[in-house]
């Protein structure tokens, strides 16, 4: 058995530990690129601290972006969509009961009516 | 005709269970719809299962030709059992529900959503 | 005989019966110590998955298994007075219930060595542990049995049992909630799969899952059976429109049950697939049955993850992208099941389908297992689910961040790790059945990627809040058992060939190939 055999996928070929190997190198010369680098970081001096235009920095807290505040926009252009499939999901046992019992009932006419 | 009645009986029952489940609101007689689509299924096993004139397969005294098969009796038994159990959890949860949202309605136990 | 063989040879039952045992005596266990419980439970564990594991070597090795409870030899199915009906109760384990079983063995395992530690500060362990050992015995019956009957009892021994232990940290009544509709779904899908076990013993006098294959007339009550047990599977495996119970049951189950629950969901996917193909295969219009499972599998995926993106529940958001997940199986197996019929096709794309759907089925238990597994750390430290009030927990948590951070690129398709390579077997076959189908798939993935790169944002990235200052990693036993399938994600991506041609290429035969299963259990018919 061939551990590093790729996978045929009927329309080409993932061969993962090429891939792997190719990433490594291209990391290894990444690394490379920035050892090069001249390093100006001096640690523990003002150069750590964060800076906002000489303002005073906020507490921690405030500073962090909520889960809320992400893709913001994202729901805003599909609000129509969301307004739509969000109030689906009542919470209503019945609704959910309704929903099982309607699929059935549709599966019911396209598999016993129509084939 | 008279050779279909339970069949109809559990076409009867069946429609009355769902009814019942889609209809009520009360986690209790919602239990209640499901038991008695619970006794439908069964009365269509048991049904499922009569022969006229069968010969009940209990060894001793019996007659040693053929006899019936007894698995849809056995099926109804088990389903039974399931059954009560069913009955029994769902029941507990009412309990549990009625405890901490003061309500076995099932239109206000809806705090998961969306 | 030695033990061994003992153990070989009695494989199917044991695989039932060593947790059902455990499960009942762990009660008086528990009254012993707390130590003694957790041995007793870890050992049952391991030892049925070492029973799995041998079964499952002995099944890809040799062929189909067949145990006959109380026969006279274990593989006599037919007893010689019946009349040809094999009339015992049967456990048929083929390479696609040992798949299975190889999958709850593992996550079984893994979920318990983490739960040991996760829950070891909650009261009340012993009836915990008697409803995990419970559907562990659930899952593995399912799978395994080769009689509708016993199918239809696993099934229930399993909703039961999964209602309990979602239930079980009644958390201010909203896990009693979730239990609820989850089990009211599950009882009204449970009286119809034995409404359509009612059909087939009427028409066909046997509960045998291989001899109602071999009589399939598929008469008009046929049909209606048919409808029955997809219906039913499909809700219980989650798929859209039938999903609602899902997020609410996963959200609020112990975060270390809700990832074993992923796995009860899929078997019942096995139990579709296992009607589908094996009971009525070529019998039924494969199209029209395909199509309706494609067209599930679809709208799971779009629904399921757009659901997921602005969802504020760190366990509901997984929850959503598990019901997406599951229409990729959906999709995948569904296709190899249109073009069941016509061999060119079935060759060109139909079966490197179904490998794939098949393959996502191992590899998304493993990966959304460990998603799960890390949002149950997060919890077990901060004590809360809410993103919202997450933050920088990536300075304390360095471990569960890794971990977390396998599991999202897995799920999101992206390489090397497992999910992408079951995801690129559906894109590309997909893409030869229906491009459009492979673009939503695509198209889904990337979502699935966005999501999580929210909640790695949330949760992880940004400086470290006041609050949890004091937060410490996980505990060892945690970390051991998400650290199994962060290993066993990376590990099936970066060597997916030799899986392919092990486990899922035969699970993947025995399912489409339904003459085999016949003649394995009825002999050569």
């Amino acid at each position: 058995m061939d551990l590093t055999a790729p996978v045929l996928t009927g329309y080409g070929i993932w061969a993962p530990v090429a891939w792997l190997a190719a990433f490594v190198a291209a990391t290894i010369v990444v690394y490379l690129l920035w050892k090069t680098g001249e390093s100006s970081y001096k640690k523990g001096t003002e150069q750590g601290r964060p800076y906002l235009s000489g303002n005073a920095e906020p507490e921690k807290g405030a500073v962090h972006i909520r889960a809320s505040n992400l893709y913001w926009g994202f729901l805003q252009a599909l609000k129509g969509y969301y307004d739509a499939i969000v109030p689906i999901h009542t919470g209503v046992l019945t609704d959910y009961m309704i929903w099982f019992v309607a699929v059935t009932a549709m599966l019911l006419v396209v598999i016993g009516v129509l084939s | 005709m008279l050779w279909n009645l339970p069949f109809i009986t559990v076409v009867v029952l069946t429609f009355i269970g769902i009814v019942t489940v889609l209809m009520k609101k009360n986690i209790i007689k919602i239990l209640l719809g499901i038991n008695i689509l619970e006794s439908a299924v069964n009365l269509f096993l048991v049904s499922l299962g009569y022969r006229e004139g069968g010969v009940a397969p209990i060894f001793t005294l019996a007659p040693s030709e053929l006899m019936v098969l007894p698995t849809p009796q056995a099926l109804t038994l088990t389903s039974i059992v399931i059954g009560v159990a069913t009955s029994a959890l769902v029941l507990s949860f009412a309990m549990v529900l009625k405890k901490k949202y003061g309500t076995v309605d099932i239109n206000e136990i809806r705090r998961l959503q969306g | 005989m030695t033990f061994v063989d003992f153990i070989v040879t009695n494989a199917p039952a044991l695989l039932v019966a060593i947790p059902l045992f455990a499960a009942f005596t762990i009660p008086a266990v528990g009254k012993i110590s707390a130590a003694a419980r957790n041995l007793w439970v870890m050992g049952t564990m391991l030892l049925t998955a070492a029973v799995a594991f041998i079964l499952a070597f002995r099944v890809f090795s040799t062929g189909t298994v067949i145990y006959v409870f109380g026969a006279a030899a274990a593989n006599l199915a037919v007893p010689l007075d019946s009349g040809g009906i094999p009339i015992r109760i049967i456990f048929t384990v083929d390479a696609m219930s040992a798949f299975m079983d190889v999958i709850c063995a593992i996550v079984g395992t893994s979920v318990l060595l983490y739960s040991l530690s996760s829950e070891s500060r909650n009261t009340n362990l012993e009836g915990y542990y008697a409803l995990y050992l419970l559907m562990i015995t659930g899952v593995f019956g399912m799978v395994s049995t080769g009689d509708f009957f016993n199918f239809f009892v696993f099934l229930e021994i399993l909703s039961l049992a999964s209602a309990g232990i979602i239930a079980y940290r009644i958390d201010g009544g909203l896990a009693v909630e979730a239990a609820l509709k989850y089990f009211i779904l599950s009882t009204l899908g449970a009286i119809l799969v034995l409404f359509a076990i009612g059909i087939y013993y009427g028409q066909y006098d046997a509960l045998n899952i291989a001899m109602i294959a071999q009589r399939m007339q598929f008469s008009m009550l046929d049909k209606i059976a048919l409808v029955f047990l997809v219906a039913a599977l499909a809700m219980k495996c989650g798929a859209v429109p039938m999903h609602f119970w899902t997020p609410d049951a996963y959200s609020m189950a112990p975060s270390s049950a809700t990832a074993f629950l992923v796995v009860a969901s899929q078997a019942s996917l096995y139990g579709l697939f296992r009607v589908v193909f094996t009971m009525y295969n070529m019998t039924m219009n494969c199209a029209t049955v395909g199509w309706i499972i494609i067209i599930l599998g679809v709208l799971s995926m779009v629904i399921g993850v757009t659901m997921a993106i602005p969802q504020k529940d760190i366990k509901r958001l997984m929850a959503y992208h598990a019901v997406s997940q599951t229409g990729y199986m959906l999709l995948g197996v569904g296709v190899g099941l249109a073009v069941l019929g016509n061999t060119t096709l079935t060759s060109a794309y139909g079966f490197m389908a179904m490998e794939g759907g098949i393959f996502h089925i191992f590899n998304h238990a493993m990966y959304k297992g460990l998603l799960f597994l890390t949002a149950g750390a997060i919890f077990y430290r901060i004590g809360t689910r809410d993103l919202n009030k997450m933050g920088g927990l990536g300075h304390t948590m360095k471990y569960t961040m890794i971990f977390f951070i396998i599991g999202a690129l897995a799920i999101a398709g992206i390489p090397p790790f497992n999910g992408f390579a079951s995801k690129l077997m559906i894109y590309e076959s997909v893409y030869l059945f229906n491009p459009i189908f492979a673009i939503i798939a695509m198209v889904v993935s990337i979502l699935t990627l966005a999501s999580f790169v929210k909640v790695f944002h949330s949760v992880f990235m940004g400086p470290q809040l006041p609050e949890y200052a004091d937060v410490k990693e996980a505990p060892l036993p945690m970390l051991i058992g998400m650290g199994i399938l962060a290993a066993i994600v990376i590990l099936f991506g970066l060597f997916p060939q030799p899986v392919v041609d092990m486990l899922v290429a035969p699970a993947a035969n025995a399912l489409a190939n339904q003459g085999g299963y016949i003649a394995s259990v009825l002999g050569g018919a």
